[in-house]
């Protein structure tokens, strides 16, 4: 920036302090109130206040420990599975059991830990706070959202226990094999699945719903939507394209479930299995393809964005610095979010779609790296110059932003029919889908868990223990998945329960499979250090100060750290900029809280958002 | 709500980026609870549409034909045969129903209590007899051996779609009608008036809630028309 406009700058802020000192100080005003401030629900009792509870900030904990919960299990899932693969020879799994913890450790991960955390918990820790309001719009509704989930998980987890066991058909569930003979779980746990899935989804859009509308309607005075932190753009987004996508799901899964129950043939042709002619003819498996992936491509992005988002708020507070490009963000984030409809068939180049199909839906799938490559430029535009703090959070945005970028090159090979076709179904595909939705979010997610764990219970987590958590996890987490690429080029095939010396299988495979399990089991270890510090600080951390970051964002200028119930004590909060004034010349501190009044901060050169 | 500061707000396309750029909220004057009902109709509008799609994939796709609907569903009159005659008094009465609960959400803002009421429970009785002649049907074709999985007129999937989709809307019809009993029992007990307080949810009662029924209850509508011009005329 040139000084004349430095000068201009300057010149500008002196005429202000002027005509304040001299009038009355409007240049505070906020645009009056809309609405009386909202009613809430006042607990009574232990089970209302902590079992039923309908304060948002408890529904977000009870989401994310839940979630946390059914995740664990499905972290052993993976431990179990990978020690197969590394020692076929012991005989440690049945192949039925090997396909029923792909099956469950994928749906476990993709909706209900990851869904779940990042819509559930941060959506209802955050979206009142950081849009300023005293609860969500509907608490009692988000009440019957979260227990709808706990109803769901039980389901899905009563599926272990039933004749057959859990379902094994991959966690893509394609039909016919789903619910024929040979499949493990094909007449038992796949129905306990499709139930639990379709009871996710109804607990989902009641919490959903809030979600949108709290962000619509509920936002503090001063608060417009281009003054939203991205953390509640992108859950935002998100909640809006599962609204949209869960719908195709809960169709699909309501069509099989009548179709294994009742005999109908939705989805199943004329079959014949163990030797006899199936009364099922004339159904269609491509069409169960089309509803599972118009759900399953955006539920990627349902998890993604919220991770966007986040990553943007935690690199800016971490770095001292402005988000680069706030509005491109807000747009990008918008802009994949309507993309993710468009692109779903580019999971299904190999399952003989008109190849016409394929070129559209490969053309829509590159487009879609143009908003997200504008999000990882200005992720590192954010950082350049940037007062970079090396804290926990910081550390995991940091290990996000290359994992993502790995995971999403790939993703460029992987969204071409010509390059997908050979890799389809290897490790390739593996490797990919766990570096771009599986690794990178979780890391987000590590991060704002450590970013946000003061806000809930006024502690920090140990700062060491968290480094060693942060470099098993992130290092580890390559050790794992880059050898899987390279498996993938040779053509090692996924979901084969056993890969032995063979003249198809390369030598090396078997070494890497044993050096992947080693780097697996050790990870898996190091998040046992997380969960100790996680609940070992809420006790033990060392006390927060009340703004321990010196973030902007709403949710931490409340009068009382932790929040109490309804937030904001007797009044509302008043916005006037947006949360990313960091390092602002003129500025006392190096930070501008959202809800300061311009008048405390003559001489600061803030732009005017 | 304050209305004086909602009324200099600009009209027509032009309030589309001014609502947007404000603070506070997105849609101007309108209650949660109704801004809630559209999104959520939205989200069942890709319900339907998930289903009718699939519906129209079902049945591009069967191996053997599809049945004839106008002699499927066609009723005996007097001894002569007259297709869509049960579907059209089962229209007819729907959309009926749809312009009674119309005129009960003008009585509930004119907060005339009587008249809300008498017509709720119109629209619950109207919706009750949709409920009932849907049993008859199905019931009817199931006597002639349609099943899920069968049927003796052509393609197996006929029978799937028609009793789940048919069977989809029969469900939202069903709370819909349980709903309009309950409302109509609120506005006589003048629930909205005093503003009494919910039984589960604790929050005041205000007559807008019958419009957010009533959007539902257009909705449940709207989507048998789709429904019925699929099914019926195809």
């Amino acid at each position: 920036m040139s000084d004349e406009q430095d000068h201009k700058l300057e010149a500008k802020s002196d005429y202000v302090a002027d005509a304040s000192s001299v009038s009355t100080p409007d240049i505070d005003a906020v645009p009056a109130a809309e609405l009386p401030d909202q009613e809430l629900y006042h607990s009574h009792s232990w089970w209302t206040t902590y079992v039923f509870s309908q304060d948002a900030k408890y529904i977000g904990i009870q989401y994310a420990l839940t979630a946390i919960g059914t995740g664990l299990l499905g972290l052993v899932l993976s431990w179990l599975m990978r020690i197969q693969l590394a020692f076929p020879g012991l005989g440690w799994l049945e192949p039925s059991s090997y396909y029923q913890f792909v099956t469950m450790h994928g749906m476990i991960m993709v909706v209900y830990l990851l869904t779940a955390l990042f819509l559930g918990g941060f959506g209802n820790l955050l979206i009142p706070l950081m849009c300023g309001a005293r609860d969500m719009a509907f608490p009692y509704v988000n009440m019957l959202s979260y227990w709808a989930f706990v109803v769901a998980v039980l389901v899905l987890l009563a599926s272990f226990f039933v004749p057959g066991g859990p379902t094994g058909a991959g966690w893509t569930l394609y039909p016919p094999q789903a619910i024929t003979a040979g499949t493990p779980g094909y007449n038992g746990g796949i129905i306990l699945m499709l139930i639990s899935l379709i009871l996710f989804v109804a607990g989902f859009t009641m919490g959903g719903l809030n979600y949108i509308i709290t962000v619509l309607q509920l936002r503090a005075r001063g608060m417009t939507l281009m003054r939203m932190p991205l953390t509640i753009w992108g859950i935002f987004t998100a909640t809006v394209l599962a609204m949209f996508a869960f719908p195709a799901l809960l169709v699909g899964c309501l069509m099989m479930t009548l179709d294994s129950l009742l005999g109908t043939s939705f989805f199943m042709p004329a079959m014949v299995s163990l030797g006899e002619k199936l009364t099922h003819e004339g159904g269609s498996p491509i069409l169960f393809q089309h509803l599972f992936w118009f759900f399953g491509h955006p539920e990627v992005y349902i998890v993604a964005l919220p991770a966007f988002g986040i990553v943007s708020d935690l690199l800016s507070v971490h770095s001292r610095k402005t988000i680069f490009g706030y509005r491109m963000m807000v747009w990008a984030i918008v802009g994949i979010g309507a993309l993710s409809f468009f692109v779903w068939a580019h999971h299904m180049y190999v399952s003989g779609m008109n190849p016409w199909f394929g070129f559209f839906f490969a053309t829509t799938t590159l487009i879609i790296a143009v908003p997200t490559a504008i999000k990882v430029y200005n992720w590192i535009l954010t950082l350049w110059r940037g007062n970079i703090q090396l804290s926990l959070p910081m550390l995991f945005s940091l290990g996000f932003i290359v994992t993502f970028l790995n995971g999403g090159l790939t993703g460029l090979f992987l969204g071409n029919v010509t390059v997908d076709v050979p890799l389809s179904d290897t490790y390739f595909v593996v490797a990919h889908f766990h570096m771009v939705m599986g690794i990178a979010p979780i890391l987000v997610i590590f991060g704002a868990i450590y970013h946000w764990y003061p806000l809930i219970t006024g502690r920090m987590m140990d700062e060491t223990l968290g480094k060693i958590h942060f470099w098993i996890t992130f290092l580890g987490s390559y050790a794992i998945y880059f050898p899987m690429h390279y498996q993938g080029f040779v053509g090692v095939p996924r979901r084969y329960f056993e890969i032995y010396d063979s003249p198809y299988i390369d030598t090396s495979t078997l070494l890497l499979n044993k050096f992947i399990t080693i780097a697996v089991l050790i990870v898996g270890a190091a998040q046992l250090l997380f969960l100790y510090n996680l609940f070992a600080s809420a006790r033990l951390g060392k006390k927060s100060e009340k703004n321990p970051w010196k973030a902007n964002s709403l949710e931490w200028q409340t009068p009382q750290m932790p929040p109490e119930h309804g937030n904001w004590g007797k009044e509302l909060p008043k916005v006037y900029r947006w949360p990313y004034d960091f390092s602002v010349p003129g500025a006392k501190e190096d930070y501008i809280p959202q809800n300061q009044p311009p008048s405390e901060i003559i001489g600061a050169k803030v732009e005017k958002t | 709500m304050s209305d004086s500061s909602l009324e200099n707000l600009p009209k027509g396309w032009k309030s589309v980026p001014s609502d947007l750029g404000s603070d506070q909220t997105a849609f101007k004057g309108v209650q949660w609870g109704k801004a809630m009902m559209w999104i959520f109709l939205l989200s069942d509008t890709f319900i339907f549409s998930c289903f009718l799609i699939s519906y129209m994939k079902g049945r591009a796709s069967t191996v053997v034909d599809w049945p004839n609907t106008s002699h499927v569903f066609s009723l005996d009159f007097m001894g002569v045969p007259v297709p869509l005659l049960l579907i059209a008094i089962m229209t007819f009465v729907l959309i009926t129903s749809s312009g009674t609960m119309a005129l009960a959400v003008k009585y509930g803002y004119e907060k005339n209590r009587k008249m809300c009421g008498h017509l709720i429970l119109a629209t619950a009785i109207g919706g009750l007899i949709f409920v009932g002649m849907q049993a008859f049907e199905w019931s009817k074709l199931i006597h002639e051996g349609v099943r899920p999985w069968s049927n003796p007129f052509g393609a197996g999937q006929f029978g799937s779609y028609f009793f789940m989709i048919t069977g989809f809307h029969g469900t939202h019809v069903s709370i819909g009608v349980i709903f309009l009993f309950i409302f109509a029992r609120k506005v006589y007990r003048g629930d909205f008036d005093k503003g009494r307080r919910g039984f589960f949810t604790t929050m005041k009662s205000d007559y807008v809630s019958i419009e957010i029924l009533g959007l539902y209850w257009h909705f449940v509508d709207l989507v048998w028309v789709f429904i019925f011009a699929f099914f019926y005329l195809w």
